[in-house]
């Protein structure tokens, strides 16, 4: 589906941010914001939920920490028991000091890989993936907001110029 | 707005009137540009390092580790001193992009890209080391627990040195996410710069097709704090663990409980020298001196003096330990460390880790940036003895006094080392060319707080913004605008030859960017890059534009170029270029 989106340029994030929130006063729904850097408050001021990605990597790290404790009393209790230096292996809480630096490398070995790999995937990041910014100047020193028109074109692009924009554009845009 | 606000009292990070996309341009300056003299003759004497390392190497594994000087009480010298040495080094990147990440200590944004690629670089460097000293380096994968054809025999999770295989690992495969998500959106600032079609691709593709929405910012933020939060404990961990190689042992001078927090100061310590030693030269050869300013320099110096000073309280808790312990192998061990046979080596570490940090307290000494640079070298090699003296001095004189000896490196030994600091530059100065240096994205976050135009303009009181109504309107489809933009960046043609150029291209077509990839028109006898450039500005890319050319289109270009009138005929482009574009 096709659709008619606005996009208004920013280059500067403190009149981008005073426009996000005219925009917003105004009832208009923002697309999209593309930035070159992160601009702090932003996601708030666009109404964005917050991102869930550290409790993803918590929940990683516990699977983590359960893979070396399974693994570790498998190995060295049920497998092959072993007197190894004089150090008692009848349990796994027995023998289970000398596996700490094992538990803690795994625990940060999944949050971290499993965690990055989440966000790869969530924020589609990935080879051979084609950038979506609708400018190049987004990468640079350009800010572009996106809003779509629903009939109501004029309006926001003198709303939009009211902001501070320095480049209006509308373009169709195939929504993906 | 309130938060760009900064104390008036701290000094600009960022030196200059730079804005963002000055920022931009000095950053991508050295990928865009061309090595100079002097990278190739760094590079060079940096590849032959490389290579005669992997003769070493390969004459090493071939005939066995007895080529090394090692004999039977001084089982480990130069490998495991070279190991503990480049682990240690790359323990500077990760504190500094993490730790003070978390202290939010601005002024590491300059510099944690570096510090993070020379970690990688030094803990692929350091894991050489173990690996190549297994000997029959072909069944390598014994160290992973993998079921296995001999039966239940697993590895033994309760060794150090397994415990250093998981350590290094994490530590190295978490640095490397760790770096590559913070080099996306820097990736792509080059993507959308790059002009030539190789190096857009190149780009796009190692930009992961990054694309800046807002959401995917949040989440970057969130990922590189939480990243900052694990690596943090991750990096005290692994020298942690590298020092149990050594503090689980029975060995005088060995199994001391101080070894882990005088370790990881230590490797902090050299860490931070080597990234001086980068970055002073860094800086110098990419014109990077507003970013890394001399003010980075002296913070990275007040660090290397304060670790420098606890590694200094470990030496001398280990002699007092010593002392205070009543065990006479243990005071030997030490006794023999600062009088013995490796007395030079013992003092050259003291006087290298101990002493020298501590010019560092003068202001004068630790804004110089030649003395830094010296003084950075002078701890690499004192921490390059620290490991040496507390490894081979508490080997050579055992228990029995009747195998004590000495260790001397054999060519080869010697070899490997100077071949792995000739492939740790190697990849530097590979680094250096392709990979923005600068995490560019993050200073321009804080160029409004930090920086020199804009702490001018908050002293003088005038705005850091203005509000201006003047925009324009532009309806135009976006793929135009990229095109154009590309155009755009060549000088364009005279205006009075836009009528001529106009029905130029009408007889022979346009060339569509976003369709067709230019051609190397070069390939056609006659066309030099100059004339290629020519051809470019008037809009001519494809070999398929060429062979249209006739006698008229000829005469026009010679009036629009100016140049060797009557040339295309003679060479008879046209027919040249249909030839190449039936064979492309």
């Amino acid at each position: 589906m096709a659709s008619k989106v606005i996009h208004a340029y920013y280059n500067d994030d403190d009149v981008l941010m005073h426009a996000v929130k005219k925009v917003k006063t105004a009832k208009h729904h923002i697309e999209e914001v593309y930035c070159p850097f992160p601009v702090h408050g932003l996601d708030k001021a666009m109404g964005l939920a917050p991102t869930r990605i550290a409790i993803t990597s918590f929940m990683y790290g516990c699977l983590g920490l359960t893979v070396a404790i399974v693994m570790m009393n498998y190995i060295m209790i049920e497998d092959w028991p072993q007197d190894i230096g004089g150090k008692p292996s009848f349990s796994y809480i027995e023998n289970m000091p000398a596996f700490v630096p094992i538990m803690f490398e795994l625990t940060v070995f999944f949050a971290a890989h499993l965690m990055v790999i989440t966000f790869y995937l969530r924020s589609k990041l990935w080879p051979f993936k084609k950038a979506e910014n609708p400018d190049v100047r987004t990468t640079d020193d350009h800010f572009v907001m996106e809003i779509e028109i629903h009939d109501n074109e004029k309006e926001l692009k003198d709303l939009l110029l009211d902001t501070g924009a320095v480049e209006i554009n509308v373009s169709e845009k195939n929504l993906h | 707005m309130a938060s760009h606000y900064e104390a008036p009292i701290r000094r600009p990070l960022v030196i200059g009137d730079k804005d963002y996309h000055d920022v931009s341009v000095d950053i991508a300056a050295p990928i865009e540009g061309r090595a100079n003299k002097h990278w190739w003759i760094v590079f060079s004497i940096s590849l032959a390092a490389f290579l005669w390392g992997v003769g070493c190497i390969v004459y090493t594994i071939s005939t066995g580790i007895g080529v090394w000087g090692l004999n039977k009480t001084v089982g480990w010298a130069w490998d495991i001193t070279n190991f503990v040495w480049w682990v240690g080094i790359g323990h500077a990147g990760t504190l500094i992009s993490a730790v003070l990440l978390l202290f939010r200590q601005k002024w590491r944004m300059a510099i944690n890209r570096s510090a993070e690629a020379m970690t990688i670089f030094s803990v692929i460097q350091a894991g050489l080391f173990p690996v190549i000293h297994m000997g029959r380096v072909w069944v390598g994968y014994w160290v992973l627990p993998i079921p296995n054809q001999f039966g239940s025999l697993w590895v033994n999770f309760n060794s150090p040195l397994l415990w250093d295989v998981f350590a290094i690992s994490t530590y190295l495969s978490v640095s490397l996410v760790f770096w590559y998500t913070g080099l996306l959106p820097d990736f792509a600032m080059i993507r959308d710069r790059a002009v030539k079609p190789f190096q857009k691709k190149i780009y796009s593709l190692l930009s992961f097709g990054w694309t800046g929405r807002a959401k995917d910012w949040q989440r970057f933020e969130e990922v590189s704090l939480v990243l900052a939060g694990l690596a943090t404990p991750l990096v005290l961990s692994v020298h942690t663990i590298v020092s149990f190689d050594f503090a689980t042992s029975v060995i005088p001078g060995w199994h001391t409980t101080i070894f882990p927090p005088y370790f990881v100061a230590g490797a902090v310590f050299s860490g931070f020298a080597m990234v001086n030693t980068l970055l002073i030269i860094m800086r110098k050869v990419c014109h990077l001196e507003a970013y890394i300013t001399v003010q980075h320099i002296e913070l990275m110096n007040i660090i290397i003096m304060i670790t420098g000073s606890i590694v200094g309280c470990a030496y001398i808790t280990e002699l007092f330990m010593a002392w205070y312990s009543g065990v006479e192998y243990e005071q030997y061990a030490f006794l023999n460390r600062a009088t013995g046979p490796y007395w030079w080596a013992y003092w050259a570490m003291m006087t290298c880790n101990v002493f020298s940090p501590q010019f560092m307290w003068f202001k004068k000494l630790r804004t110089s940036i030649m003395f830094s640079f010296f003084i950075s070298i002078v701890v690499n090699i004192g921490m390059w003895f620290e490991r040496f003296v507390i490894i081979v001095t508490s080997l050579h004189r055992d228990y029995l006094p009747s195998s004590w000896t000495m260790f001397s490196p054999t060519y080869v030994d010697i070899g490997i080392f100077v071949g792995t600091l000739g492939f740790f530059f190697v990849l530097f100065l590979l680094y250096a060319r392709t990979f923005p240096v600068i995490a560019q994205a993050e200073v321009k976050s804080i160029l409004k707080s930090s920086g020199e135009k804009y702490k001018k303009l908050r002293d003088a009181g005038q705005p850091l913004y203005q509000i201006s109504k003047t925009g324009v309107v532009k309806e135009k489809e976006l793929v135009d605008e990229v095109v154009e933009n590309i155009v755009e960046e060549k000088p364009s043609v005279a205006p009075s030859e836009k009528k001529e150029v106009s029905s130029l291209l009408d007889s022979i077509g346009t060339f569509d960017a976003s369709k067709e990839m230019p051609d190397d028109l070069k390939k056609v006898k006659g066309i030099g890059p100059k004339m290629e450039k020519t051809l470019n500005q008037i809009g001519i890319f494809t070999f398929a534009q060429v062979s249209r050319m006739t006698e008229k289109e000829y005469n026009l270009l010679d009036s629009i170029t100016e140049a060797f009138p009557g040339r295309a005929q003679r060479d008879d482009w046209a027919g040249q270029a249909r030839k190449l574009n039936n064979k492309k």
